[in-house]
């Protein structure tokens, strides 16, 4: 007799299975694995680390912060066919000093941009990982409180996580950042601040940064684990366990939290680009990584104020920055129609 | 519904405490006063200083007198003033009297202007992006998702939706300066960067209003295919209707009344967009101003700011909720 089923397979070998054969999110991931690659392989840090000697530039052709003044705003000569307005000097008109050393051009200090894009993609990855990471622990946390205690619980923390929602989120952001960033300079040793603050310094300015994300990005969160706890939660099958004794704690972690797991992670590879863009924008007004770290936001800043005379300064920052942006649309989008082909197409 | 509302209005209220509460708090736990500056101020200027905004008043009493001077409204005698103490943003002249309201207070950077001074110079500006943005995003979005939902799975599907997926994923700090080198440089057509002529006016609102146009153009697509499944389609087709009198007058309605339930979050990231944009073309609105009186703690530009803005998104969202229960008839609030 011939075999009509196929082995059983799990939610996520299924899902698995299904998110391959769309194109685009393959496409995205792969884009983000080659990202992760180009991040960890920046610089020879992993082995340096293990020899115990200062790291070398591996894929980036120079380190990121390093200056030559006498190439300031250098360009390779293919880009003056790309860009018609860049002009080399010694045509009519010309301006720009023409250098091959250069990839992608120098910025305003003579640094390289194609390295700096390079070490940039750490930024961005590091946003992209941590970013969820935080929203998730606290707001699913919240969320399983709010839901799984209800009644009175349930309605202070939902008030309050109302009232956050009143905020215009960017403008919450950027004043945490502004207080985050001016205790700099006003920080006594011995002080939390000081601690906090010497995090941050270690981390090139990124601590402040998965803080603001985190303080804001956690309320959407919990909004969705809470509904979808509610609706978990009449289920025969959390009642089953209720009723052979099982207590809270076993209830959500291995009843309630395998169930919600699909759509929290879908949520949250949808919510990366968001991230992303946040710090782009801050680095972007200068609320950001510190200086001289690299992130594409402030490159782009510094790119857009020369964008008549440099345009390769803003454009290839941006086209990263895009690129990546579109990686985790891409697979954000797949991920959900695989881990729940019932929304296909739908928003 | 009118409990509805009212309660609503309620809520509008402790919205509002908890978020000038929270920015006030927030905005004075940054270490150094509004003059504190690389040169150090006289102490004999600093205290006239301080006294003259009573920045030694405890904090809870510095925060009652602004909240209380842009809440409560008076009654004066209608004489004209230049003392910042006496700056509001709405006079109504009630015969001998007049009625004001909302007194923001004083910028502390520019000492002889008022908040109310900065809002009414730069918050025009800030609307008019915001509302052409708005226009770009209903008016492209719209159109592309119905195209795509009457054609789906053709090409022409795939590409509208290819334009919205672009759109989703490019925020504004990419696509301004690409459009500013596409159309302002490379092909002179538009202005890089200012406001006031529809020139310059072009660029900034599409940057902002696309990546909503994308939203916009998800959601009606996938509300529209759903409505052209249903039964009253099917009678409608079956009657003999043409095609085009089915889609216009029995699917389109119903199928773009989901859509307003993201004009509020949509209004929402355009309003608070609108900082990014006005930064990279140069617009002279509120973005701006915002952030670089974040820079130089300037308190009540940025409580005054952040204030108006949570004001705006909340009644924005209470507005759209009342849309959606007179769109839709099934949908009753009480």
């Amino acid at each position: 007799m011939k075999e009509l089923t196929r082995p059983p397979t799990s939610l996520w070998a299924d899902a698995w299975r299904r998110l391959l054969k769309n194109k685009a999110a393959v496409l995205g991931l792969a884009i983000i694995v080659l990202i992760i690659l180009v991040a960890i392989f920046a610089d020879d840090s992993v082995f340096a680390a293990l020899a115990g000697r200062e790291p070398q530039p591996l894929l980036a052709p120079m380190h990121f912060a390093k200056q030559d003044l006498e190439n300031n705003n250098a360009v390779p000569r293919w880009l003056t066919h790309v860009f018609p307005t860049l002009k080399p000097v010694g045509t009519e008109g010309g301006y720009a000093k023409i250098n091959d050393k250069y990839a992608l051009g120098a910025d305003y200090n003579g640094r390289d941009l194609l390295s700096r894009i390079i070490y940039g993609t750490r930024v961005s990855l590091a946003v992209a990982i941590v970013g969820p990471l935080v929203s998730l622990v606290v707001g699913v946390s919240v969320g399983i409180a709010a839901g799984y205690a209800g009644g009175r619980t349930d309605n202070l923390i939902m008030r309050f996580v109302d009232i956050m929602y009143g905020f215009p989120d960017l403008l919450f952001i950027i004043l945490l950042m502004a207080l985050f960033r001016s205790t700099t300079s006003a920080a006594e040793a011995g002080t939390l601040r000081a601690v906090l603050t010497g995090i941050d310094n270690a981390m090139g300015g990124m601590f402040f940064i998965f803080v603001g994300i985190g303080v804001t990005a956690w309320m959407s969160m919990s909004r969705l684990t809470r509904g979808q706890i509610l609706s978990l939660k009449e289920k025969e099958f959390i009642e089953a366990a209720r009723a052979v004794g099982a207590k809270d704690g076993r209830i959500i972690w291995r009843h309630i939290l395998p169930n919600i797991l699909g759509p929290i992670v879908v949520a949250q590879t949808l919510n990366i680009p968001q991230y992303i863009s946040t710090e782009a924008f801050l680095s972007f007004i200068g609320l950001g990584v510190q200086r001289p770290t690299p992130s594409w936001g402030s490159m782009i800043a510094d790119g857009a104020s020369a964008i008549r005379t440099y345009p390769n300064q803003a454009i290839f920052p941006a086209l990263a920055l895009a690129a990546i942006m579109f990686a985790f649309n891409f697979l954000g989008d797949g991920l959900r129609d695989a881990l729940d082909p019932r929304l296909k197409g739908t928003d | 519904m009118g409990r509805y509302i009212a309660r609503r209005l309620l809520w509008l209220l402790v919205v509002i405490f908890s978020v000038s509460v929270i920015t006030f708090v927030i905005a004075h736990a940054v270490p150094g006063g509004p003059f504190s500056r690389e040169k150090k101020l006289p102490p004999a200027v600093l205290k006239q200083l301080n006294e003259k905004y009573r920045l030694d008043d405890p904090l809870w009493k510095q925060y009652v007198d602004y909240m209380g001077g842009i809440f409560i409204p008076r009654l004066t005698r209608s004489e004209p003033s230049t003392s910042y103490l006496e700056d509001y943003l709405i006079n109504i002249p009630l015969g001998e009297y007049t009625l004001r309201w909302m007194n923001f207070g004083p910028s502390y950077k520019s000492q002889s202007r008022t908040v109310n001074d900065v809002f009414r110079e730069n918050l025009p500006v800030s609307a008019e992006l915001g509302f052409y943005a708005f226009l770009v995003a209903s008016v492209i979005g719209i159109p592309l998702g119905i195209v795509a939902a009457l054609k789906q799975n053709t090409l022409v599907d795939y590409i509208a939706m290819g334009i919205a997926i672009f759109g989703v994923s490019v925020p504004v700090i990419v696509l301004g300066p690409v459009l500013i080198w596409l159309f302002a440089i490379r092909l002179p057509i538009f202005l890089p960067s200012g406001w006031g002529s529809w020139r310059a006016e072009v660029l900034p609102s599409i940057a902002l209003g696309l990546g909503s146009s994308a939203i916009i153009a998800r959601l009606t697509r996938a509300s529209l295919l759903q409505v052209i499944r249903e039964d009253y389609i099917r009678t409608a087709r079956a009657k003999g209707l043409m095609e085009r009198v089915v889609i216009i007058r029995h699917a389109l309605r119903n199928s773009l009344i989901p859509v307003v339930t993201v004009m509020g979050p949509i209004f929402a990231f355009l309003v608070t967009g609108t900082f990014v944009t006005e930064t990279i073309f140069g617009v002279p609105g509120m973005g701006r101003y915002f952030v670089t009186s974040i820079t130089n703690r300037d308190y009540p530009v940025i409580m005054g700011t952040i204030l108006l803005f949570a004001v705006v998104i909340v009644i924005a969202n209470l507005i759209v909720d009342l849309l959606y229960a007179w769109l839709d008839p099934r949908i009753r609030y009480d």
